[in-house]
């Protein structure tokens, strides 16, 4: 078998087919992604309430996004649930889940009962989610006030909903990062911790000091998954009450004013392009840190 | 097995014969072959663009005497009993037009509200069921709904009231009302008999009867703000008795100063009102607060008729009784109340046109009425000439207490621009039911949100 030297070397029909395969997906991320975010942003600089033709809409340019900032109640409580979400998913799941996936990989007994168990909320949609902790929370008819005695409304009361919603989301994002590390961890070499014992070293060294290195591919992914989920939060917290009363979110912002009769586009698609905004952060950061693994 | 001559035909051995087996190509041939099959099955069926929406209507479109053919109902009836009500008016415009057939598409209630913009600007049925207010005139004005004003010439029984609550901005009548429902404060008579209550004629008597509903141990005024809209019923109304019902009605329409000082009095009274209300009302649904209504844990409860529907018929049913919200300024009165009007719309190009004119015209006439309200208590007939003897005593009440009112209002969900609604007004009570301190800030920023909205 000689060595591939290029594309040069294939012949017409496989050209073709190699060509196909990069223009077809190409065409289809440009058309449902990059046109529809592009059109987006230009959207929130104007006033298109959704009826009509997009050329009867009026150029507002920066009005939008200071309705945004200033008069509209919602916005920066969203931004500071987004930011809490995303502190709480980074610094208390994620590493909750790779401390999970730590013990299953000791193989003790019954670990395949445990990885079941943690991994079950993860088959749940949010929706779904969201339901069955309503039953634990409701204030009326719920396990937690009705164990305790309690009167507190968990969901219904703005300083407790947020945390109420953060720990049912965390309880299916654990077991998904769960699942990502142990994967990774099963792929180490054996002989990296058998090396290890030899020398000596405690489990937190090994862990620490050899294991946790050998994973970053693997850290990589569970940091962006965990990010990306975070930002993303909208299933639950629309199930439990729409996204109003402490549980607004800058994804529910945009869905009350776009869907539905409100049909405020344009400054949907301001809040929109916030959240794009603010997305692209960690993307950058995310891409910096790949790149520079690159070279 | 020959035994292999390289380093190449060595790793090439270690691939089992099965997985070899298929190759990049074969593999590539099959997933073109299955798209191709996929796609052939998709292109079959007419892919349609908006809920439920499945019309084509075949009709004659003749627009002279005798209307053939199918008309399509978009219906948000998507609830067992009214969705059977429904069906019920259509078999008998069937029986009564021989020529015509409806097809009737159920999307589910608020589904159907939600998406009302993608499918009027899509293929909307030929007729669909919508609201009277600013929401029915807002599709007039964008050219969404067709004019109806040759079906209301001659329509018998729907009175001038309801004809003005039917006509659009330019004059031209666009909706066919159908039935509607009063709000007002509903009450258990076995249980304010038992104890002693009467029904309060002002705000002072309201402040009493709390204080003694509240030293029994009742909740006085029930209360369930998770949807959003229930505690718009009672800002409406307080500001009805407060400024008067023409000031409401320019309010809605974005005329008036939500910072001024008739507006901070409406949230003022409010205030002054809010520690009978029920406490943490907003994680509670209004299905939740009507139920401790039912169980005779509060006292009384804002809320339209369809509160009926969570009382058991019979006996918990006829125990319900209502009483419109008390006087607040003599001057003004208590003779405004809010009744929603639900009825019917045509789309601005029916296939059917002649058809759906038909079904208009029989679905605003008392024999179509009739059907609809004797299979759904909770709401009355709108055409007067409706036989009223099969109601229940609650609907005969609620007969002669929309007759009576000198004004009637939508509610503001539907008196006002939906955006407005549902982005500003949702997120602002509930800001109020949680910290009923800060008016002035409140308003002001309403204000500022209002005339970015309105533009004025």
């Amino acid at each position: 078998m000689a060595r591939y030297k290029g594309i040069n070397q294939l012949s017409g029909l496989d050209r073709i087919i190699v060509a196909l395969m990069i223009i077809i997906p190409t065409i289809l991320v440009v058309w449902l992604v990059w046109l529809p975010a592009i059109g987006s942003v230009l959207l929130s600089f104007t006033n298109w309430n959704g009826i009509g033709p997009i050329g009867d809409a009026k150029w507002m340019g920066m009005k939008n996004y200071h309705d945004v900032v200033t008069i509209y109640p919602p916005f920066w409580p969203a931004v500071r649930h987004n930011l809490i979400w995303l502190a709480v998913t980074f610094l208390l799941a994620t590493p909750f889940g790779m401390f999970l996936a730590v013990l299953l990989d000791k193989e003790m007994r019954g670990s395949r009962v445990y990885q079941t168990a943690f991994y079950l909320p993860v088959v749940l949609s949010l929706a779904l989610v969201g339901f069955i902790w309503q039953l634990i929370y409701s204030r009326d008819q719920g396990l937690i006030n009705g164990l305790t005695g309690s009167t507190i409304d968990w969901y219904g009361d703005p300083k407790y909903n947020l945390w109420s919603a953060l720990i049912a989301a965390c309880w299916r994002h654990t077991g998904y990062i769960m699942l990502l590390y142990l994967a990774g961890l099963k792929g180490v070499d054996v002989s990296l911790r058998e090396a290890a014992r030899v020398d000596g070293a405690s489990e937190k060294q090994t862990f620490f000091k050899i294991v946790f290195p050998v994973l970053a591919p693997i850290n990589i992914i569970v940091l962006v998954v965990s990010v990306i989920e975070s930002l993303r939060a909208f299933d639950l917290v629309w199930v439990i009450n729409k996204g109003r009363n402490g549980l607004e979110l800058i994804a529910t912002l945009v869905t009350q004013n776009i869907v539905g009769e409100a049909s405020r586009i344009g400054f949907g698609s301001a809040l929109a392009t916030f959240m794009l905004l603010i997305s692209s952060v960690f993307i950058v950061i995310y891409l910096r840190i790949v790149m520079k693994e690159q070279r | 097995m020959p035994r292999p001559a390289t380093f190449e035909e060595y790793l090439a051995s270690l691939v089992p014969p099965s997985v070899r087996g298929l190759d990049r190509r074969t593999l590539l041939t099959g997933g073109v072959a299955l798209s191709a099959l996929t796609l052939a099955g998709c292109g079959g069926s007419d892919s349609t663009t908006t809920s439920g929406s499945t019309g084509t209507a075949s009709g004659s479109g003749g627009s002279t005497a005798a209307a053939t053919g199918e008309v399509t109902l978009g219906s948000n009836q998507s609830d067992a009993v009214p969705k059977a009500a429904i069906q019920g008016v259509m078999d008998a415009f069937q029986k009564a037009n021989s020529g015509l057939t409806v097809k009737v598409n159920t999307v589910d209630h608020n589904t159907f509200q939600e998406n009302i913009n993608n499918y009027l600007q899509g293929s909307p049925d030929d007729v669909f069921m919508w609201f009277a207010g600013y929401r029915m005139r807002f599709f007039a004005s964008q050219g969404l709904a067709g004019d109806i004003s040759d079906v209301w010439t001659g329509m018998q029984g729907l009175n001038d009231a309801l004809k003005k609550s039917s006509t659009g901005d330019d004059g031209k009548q666009c909706f066919m009302p159908s039935t509607y429902y009063p709000w007002a404060l509903f009450y258990r008579k076995s249980l304010w008999q038992e104890k002693g209550y009467e029904i309060p004629k002002t705000l002072d008597d309201l402040k009493t009867l709390g204080a003694k509903m509240k030293a029994d141990g009742l909740a006085p005024i029930a209360f369930g703000d998770k949807d959003g809209w229930p505690a718009m019923g009672t800002f409406d109304a307080i500001n009805m008795r407060v400024n008067g019902y023409d000031f409401h009605v320019n309010l809605m329409a974005g005329k008036e100063d939500w910072a001024g000082d008739k507006v901070k009095k409406t949230f003022d009274t409010w205030k002054g009102l809010l520690e009978l209300h029920q406490p943490d009302s907003l994680g509670r649904t209004w299905q939740e607060a009507a139920q401790s209504l039912q169980q005779k844990k509060s006292g009384m409860y804002l809320l339209g008729m369809f509160v009926t529907q969570q009382f058991e018929k019979g006996a918990e049913q006829d125990d319900l009784d209502f009483f419109t919200f008390p006087e607040i300024d003599s001057a003004i009165g208590a003779d405004a109340i809010e009744a929603p009007i639900d009825g019917y719309m045509m789309s601005a190009s029916p296939k059917n046109d002649a058809g759906a004119k038909a079904l208009l015209k029989y679905v605003g006439g008392a024999e179509a009425q009739g059907l609809a309200v004797k299979s759904d208590p909770s709401v009355i007939a709108t055409n007067s000439g409706v036989d009223t003897s099969g109601y229940t005593a609650l609907q005969k009440k609620a007969v002669e207490f929309v007759a009576s009112a000198k004004s009637i209002a939508q509610f503001m969900d539907r008196d006002t621009r939906p955006d407005f609604a549902s982005t500003v007004m949702i997120p602002a009570i509930q800001d109020f039911i949680k910290n009923p301190n800060d008016i002035d800030g409140l308003t002001k920023n309403i204000q500022a949100q209002k005339v970015s909205i309105f533009g004025s």
